[in-house]
């Protein structure tokens, strides 16, 4: 789905790898960077201002868009594949290891876009309907298990055995919703 | 979909049927028993039988084992209706045929894929049970006392992410790739309700199992399991390998299987000299035949001496680990030759021996010769058991049941 934006997902998101050689580098990582390597805020003003107006463009583009059964369910399984691809690696959050909380609002968001399909879900595959829950119930509890008050613990202190924990719940998630664009259509 | 049968020669067809309009898919989709057996009869061990494949039948090239737990709140319908599904799905892969349809565009096809247009390749998939299972799902009575755990041996540096494991499967096939395809798809069917454990690629059988096989080389150069329990021993076999009634009713004409991850220290071995190498095992390296001894099955003579002692010297493998040594006790071997690449942290070669054996009682079998090795065999100056699992193997099964139905009915 981000796709979709064109230029902005990049601008907003991109990793320091993503960014082709001569282009400028901007968003949330840049500042990420700046925080916790460089300890500065030195010349981030302008990319301050930049990542907020392209967060601003997106809400506002956002609003106005309309999706298919299909691309909803495309998406919850996207937001939990990015968590398989990259997230449970560390790589996102590579330079302050708030991956967690990237983690969590993954999970949210596809919990929430596969939420608008459930009920017609039920409707056609009851078993399937509340095997997906039930995994979305295991994600969450093993992220509540990792919390500390409202906040989690750096990546970095997340041990082997725990991520591993944690990506074999996302795949054991991510498989029964692979199925629910089929049976949507069915 | 049940009911529809594919060959992997018909799913290519279906695939690009598939890409071409998927409409147009479910109508192709239904091909005839005659297409199942494209694969040639001899490329195909049954899957069904008195005992699980993968056992006696003779030893493939290639193996891929992996382990697997239970994810935590799973029931016992849930663990018993995976293994249901395992069941039909090994039926059909060890035919040559996909696990199921790629008909659907909106679906990912039910089948991986990447076997398609092989041959069947003597594809085995053998199941066992791990001693931690039966702590779960009220299965307690049905634990065999020969189940438990394999206490800690002498010389053992395991790794935990390499051992133990409550489910297990045991791929074995001519080709990697049929292998491979075997246990991915088994492990995306169980997904959420097991996780793999550990995994092991073997690219070379180290022993045979009948006498028709030629007896192979392992990693350190020299013929292994000359001696072992084959099938044509069907006394043998009884004896040493098939659980009888000493066993719960559910595993009587199964076995158990020990596997071993054995490091070799092939830097090591490679400097060593070829005297050295000799009497470590106490053969041969060229002909495999035991010192002393012109031809490979020429008779182990362990009283032989020679002008500075025993002609096979006394901590020589084939003297600890012959039955002659261990109050005629005899195993099934029937491991692997692995290598996982690289070790980044030694700079060495990671390579080495994956042991399989199947046995009747595997206290009174495998730990009791490994005691001994352990010990004394020259040998553990170039190696390192590192990985450990023990699982009770079920019979096989018959036609429209389902792998270990003996556990749960009764």
């Amino acid at each position: 789905v981000a796709e979709s934006f064109g230029g902005l997902d990049p601008s907003i998101d991109a990793r320091v790898n993503d960014v082709a050689k001569g282009d400028p580098w901007t968003g949330f990582h840049r500042i990420e960077q700046a925080l916790w390597v460089k300890h500065t805020t030195n010349g981030m003003d302008k990319i301050a201002d930049k990542l907020l107006a392209d967060v601003k463009q997106l809400e506002s583009k956002v609003q106005g868009l309309s999706y298919q059964p299909e691309e909803l369910s495309n998406g919850a399984n996207g937001l939990l594949d990015e968590v398989s691809a990259s997230k449970i690696t560390g790589e996102e959050d590579r330079y302050s290891h708030t991956d967690l909380s990237d983690f969590e609002a993954n999970v949210a968001g596809s919990q929430t876009t596969y939420g608008l399909l459930a009920p017609a879900l039920r409707e056609k595959d009851e078993a399937l309907a509340t095997r997906i829950q039930q995994r979305f119930d295991a994600v969450n509890s093993a992220l509540a298990d990792l919390k500390t008050g409202d906040s989690y613990p750096s990546y970095d202190t997340v041990d082997k055995a725990q991520r591993r924990k944690l990506s074999q719940l996302v795949d054991a998630l991510a498989e029964p919703m692979s199925q629910v664009a089929s049976k949507l259509q069915g | 979909m049940a009911g529809r049968r594919f060959s992997r020669r018909g799913f290519l067809g279906l695939a690009g049927a598939a890409a071409a309009g998927a409409g147009a898919a479910g109508a192709v989709a239904l091909v005839t028993d005659e297409d199942d057996k494209a694969a040639p009869a001899s490329e195909v061990v049954p899957f069904h039988g008195p005992h699980q494949a993968g056992i006696i039948t003779p030893a493939q090239d290639r193996l891929h084992m992996a382990a697997f737990d239970v994810s935590p709140g799973v029931s016992r319908d849930e663990l018993r209706d995976l293994l249901r599904d395992w069941t039909r799905a090994a039926e059909r892969m060890t035919k040559g045929s996909p696990v199921g349809a790629a008909d659907d565009l909106l679906a990912p096809p039910l089948d991986t894929g990447e076997a398609s247009g092989l041959p069947a390749s003597r594809l085995t998939v053998t199941f066992g049970f791990g001693p931690g299972l039966f702590d779960r799902f009220g299965l307690q009575h049905q634990r065999p006392a020969a189940l438990r755990t394999l206490e800690a041996l002498p010389g053992d540096e395991l790794d935990p992410d390499r051992s133990g494991g409550e489910l297990c499967v045991q791929a074995c096939a001519d080709d990697p790739q049929v292998v491979f395809h075997a246990v991915r798809n088994l492990a995306r069917i169980g997904r959420g309700v097991v996780t793999m454990r550990w995994s092991q690629l073997g690219f070379g059988r180290t022993s045979k199992t009948t006498d028709a096989q030629v007896t192979p080389r392992n990693l350190m150069g020299f013929k292994d399991g000359t001696r072992n329990l084959i099938a044509e021993d069907t006394a043998g076999l009884e004896r040493f390998a098939w659980a009888g009634d000493e066993a719960p009713p559910w595993l009587r004409g199964g076995s158990y299987l020990v596997a071993r991850r054995i490091r070799m220290l092939i830097e090591v071995w490679d400097r060593a000299s070829l005297g050295e190498q000799e009497r470590t095992i106490g053969r041969v390296k060229s002909s495999g035949a035991p010192l002393g001894g012109r031809l490979e099955h020429d008779e182990v003579d362990l009283h032989a001496r020679g002008s500075t002692g025993p002609v096979i010297p006394v901590d020589a493998h084939i003297r600890l680990a012959a039955p002659a040594t261990n109050h005629d006790m005899k195993i099934l071997r029937r491991g692997y030759s692995f290598t996982d690449g690289f070790d980044p942290e030694l700079g060495q070669l990671d390579a080495g021996l994956f042991f399989i054996a199947f046995q009747r009682d595997p206290h009174k079998q495998f730990v009791a010769i490994q005691r001994r090795l352990g010990t004394t065999d020259h040998l553990n100056e170039y190696i390192k058991h590192v990985g450990s699992a023990l699982f009770a193997v079920p019979p096989g099964v018959r036609p429209g049941d389902s792998i270990a139905d003996g556990l749960f009915s009764a």
